[in-house]
């Protein structure tokens, strides 16, 4: 085969990864044991105690021994057993292959983060998410096409983000989780526990030093372990396929799918840095300041964090990851086919409405008419988007402050905050929206003025 | 008398550092006070403030980051010329004569480990509401600091001049060609227009004065190049100093009311 799924190196390679997670779990192991957990096993098989040391060493040693036929078993690699088996590879790609199914993941996975938050973060739960999640990589390692992808010097940082985050968000949750329990109870928060002054000699520089010489470790160790990319020297005239912006850009480029360039490109990305900076102007709650809360402000964080991971940081993985040739969706574990086709038969408002609805086919305007009696054809041809739209941005804002969940938030807010707050909500929807309409009515355009370079 | 003792009993010593050895509660104080770099920070810390679990360190993570790749960005800069005939040959000659090692390694991987890093953050200080008053003109600051690290990456990524860069760089910046009324495919544009000539062509419009040119080529390395080494870096590092002077200015790291 010309892409062997196994070679000596990566089998080598993964048995590392094994060994470095056994070591993990060993750790983890002592920690039980230090701290004497046992659980219940089911009462069907008896429902004794056991304590849960004896299983994680289990599953430690287990994982010892994988790593150990690793290494031993990487001078054949046309041999070795430790695979994902093709069916699965199959089965995955089949149903994921779609951005319906990666968004409603996406989102699907927000939502349980949210309302799972008590459990998932618990430290068994969360120890079990992250060996699930490492050894998935590993597995997947063993596949051509993912490790292609996934593999590639400059994408490598994007799956150490995908960690720092879960890590990150789990440190998140388990803080406000526990801070919101105290203030349940009445106790004070975790912030307010043992809080004394200490100096900053040594209490901040000695861990600010520690800090700059692990990080000058990290960085050098990664230097040395990946080269950085350099292809064939630049050729205008040579366009690969795909192509692609850097990886923080990509959400962006994905955006493309469904908005133009005008809107995805500049409009978007300027509301997001002028919503950035209106947040501290615009949240009125002052709660929350200063520590760690869920509860105190559910709706600010649930909109943010619903903003960074569904929409820029899934979007950003989708771009990298899953974003082959000609823009195509590919599974993770397919291969990037210039040749695979998808049918594209998206439609726009106008043709919808004039054609489709009202049978008589689009306004058009006679040959050699002044400008502006072209313009009044095209706005009308396109009215009902552009009534549409105009609907959207002017007139749900009102509704919203007038009735409704929002009510509240306006009698705090005032006229001028609530206006660019409900824009701002509304921008952010318009991205989800557009890619339902796009996924149910194969909608293409809202508002198609190619002569003006106004796509909506 | 020890070694130790007596380097700080010198005189050069002492015109340096104006205090003994930080051993006792007064001159640990006092180190802080008088020394330059130290004088960043308070004397005195909350103690939750600083906890790793609170800050999570990525905003001195991010600082930190800045000024190794400052470090390295002008190691770099002695061997790389931003021209057409040796801007790859120079990032080939880094690779293949090892001069300077894994320099460029450093650099780029501190580029993307800066990126996550100031996401990283701003996440943190969202999550612990750090934005709230007294601290949202600092958020702001913040925000400004977040495009200019984008824009850093950004422009650094054309550098190399191989397939990769160009055409992240072409992709990239084929979005300025539809701002509205500025670009010369954007909505709007058309509009600009006195007695029939259009103010908005492809060479006059928000694209061409990103790129120096109608497409990505010299004119485009050397402004990326400039951008990228002097004017950035010039305004980040001004932009951090107004951040760590507004976070003494507004109590300190955050805390509960
Ligand atoms: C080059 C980029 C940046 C650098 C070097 C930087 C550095 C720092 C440092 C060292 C701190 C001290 C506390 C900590 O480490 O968490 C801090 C605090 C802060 N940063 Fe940044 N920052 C940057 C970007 C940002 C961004 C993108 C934002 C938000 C959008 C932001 C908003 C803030 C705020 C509001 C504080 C005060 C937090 C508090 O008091 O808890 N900064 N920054």
């Amino acid at each position: 085969m010309a892409h062997p799924n196994l070679t000596s190196s990566v089998i080598f390679g993964l048995g590392w990864l094994y060994l470095i997670l056994c070591l993990m779990n060993s750790f983890w192991a002592m920690a039980q044991l230090k701290k004497q957990k046992h659980f219940k096993v089911w009462d069907i098989f008896g429902g004794m105690e056991v304590p849960s040391a004896t299983t994680w060493f289990a599953y430690s040693l287990f994982l010892g021994l994988v790593s150990f036929a690793h290494f031993s078993g990487s001078g054949s690699p046309d041999r070795f057993m430790l695979s994902l088996p093709e069916f699965f590879k199959d089965s995955v790609d089949s149903i994921l292959a779609d951005p319906r199914v990666y968004f409603a993941l996406t989102v699907g996975g927000f939502a349980l983060m949210i309302w799972l938050r008590e459990w998932w973060t618990k430290p068994t739960v969360a120890w079990i998410l992250l060996n699930m999640s490492i050894l998935f990589l590993a597995l997947s390692m063993t596949d051509w096409d993912f490790r292609q992808i996934v593999g590639k010097p400059d994408n490598v940082p994007i799956v150490g983000m995908l960690f720092l985050l879960g890590f990150f968000t789990w440190i998140y949750f388990s803080r406000a989780v526990d801070n919101d329990r105290r203030m349940a109870q009445g106790l004070p928060i975790r912030e307010r526990e043992n809080n004394e002054s200490v100096l900053v000699w040594p209490d901040l520089v000695y861990p600010e030093l520690i800090c700059m010489i692990v990080l000058t470790v990290i960085l050098v160790a990664w230097g040395i372990g990946l080269p950085a990319p350099l292809e064939e020297p630049a050729n205008i005239a040579k366009t690969p396929n795909p192509s692609k912006a850097p990886w923080y850009f990509l959400g962006l480029q994905e955006m493309l799918v469904y908005y133009d360039p005008w809107l995805a490109g500049v409009v978007f990305p300027s509301v997001i840095l002028g919503g950035l900076m209106a947040l501290p102007y615009i949240d009125f709650n002052k709660s929350g300041n200063g520590y760690y809360t869920f509860n105190e402000r559910s709706f600010a964080v649930s909109t943010f964090l619903f903003g960074f991971f569904p929409l820029w940081v899934a979007l950003i993985v989708l771009g990298t990851f899953l974003r082959g040739p000609n823009w195509n969706f590919f599974g993770i574990y397919e291969f990037w086919d210039v040749h695979k086709l998808e049918a594209l038969n998206n439609k726009n408002l106008s043709e919808i409405v004039w054609d489709d609805m009202l049978g008589v086919g689009r306004p058009v305007a006679e040959a050699g008419a002044s400008f502006a009696s072209q313009s009044v054809t095209i706005l009308i041809r396109e009215s009902v988007g552009l009534i549409f739209v105009f609907l959207y941005l002017a007139a749900l804002p009102p509704l919203m402050a007038a009735t409704g969940y929002f009510r509240k938030y306006y009698n705090r807010m005032g006229f001028i905050r609530f206006m660019v707050f409900t824009n701002l909500i509304l921008l952010m929807a318009a991205l989800p929206i557009k890619m339902l309409l796009r996924w149910v009515l194969n909608l293409k355009y809202i508002v198609a003025i190619p002569e003006w370079f106004f796509n909506i | 008398m020890s070694i130790g003792d007596y380097i700080r009993d010198s005189q050069i010593w002492k015109s340096i550092f104006r205090h003994p050895a930080p051993h006792d509660r007064r001159n640990r104080i006092v180190v802080v006070l008088t020394n330059f770099f130290l004088h960043l920070h308070p004397v005195s810390v909350k103690q939750q403030g600083i906890a790793l679990s609170y800050t999570w360190c990525m905003g001195g993570v991010t600082f930190f980051l800045f000024l190794v790749e400052t470090i390295t960005g002008v190691l770099l800069m002695f061997y790389y010329r931003p021209t057409l005939e040796w801007a790859f040959n120079d990032i080939l000659a880094l690779r293949d004569v090892s001069t300077l090692g894994i320099m460029r390694e450093i650099h780029r991987w501190g580029a993307h480990a800066m990126v996550i890093a100031v996401w990283l953050h701003m996440y943190r200080v969202f999550l612990t509401g750090s934005y709230k008053p007294p601290r949202e003109f600092n958020w702001v600051v913040g925000v400004i600091l977040l495009v200019l690290t984008l824009l850093l990456s950004f422009t650094g990524y054309l550098l190399p001049w191989d397939q990769l860069a160009v055409w992240a760089i072409t992709v990239g910046s084929n979005m300025a060609r539809a701002t509205p009324f500025l670009g010369y495919e954007g909505p709007g544009a058309q509009l600009l227009n006195i007695g029939g000539y259009d103010l908005i062509t492809s060479g006059s419009d928000a694209r061409f004065l990103l790129l120096g040119s109608r497409f990505v080529g010299e004119a485009t390395l050397n402004r990326f190049y400039i951008l990228h080494c002097v004017a950035i870096p010039l305004v980040v590092a001004l932009l951090i100093a107004i951040h760590f002077w507004r976070i003494r200015k507004d109590g300190g790291i955050s805390q509960p009311l």
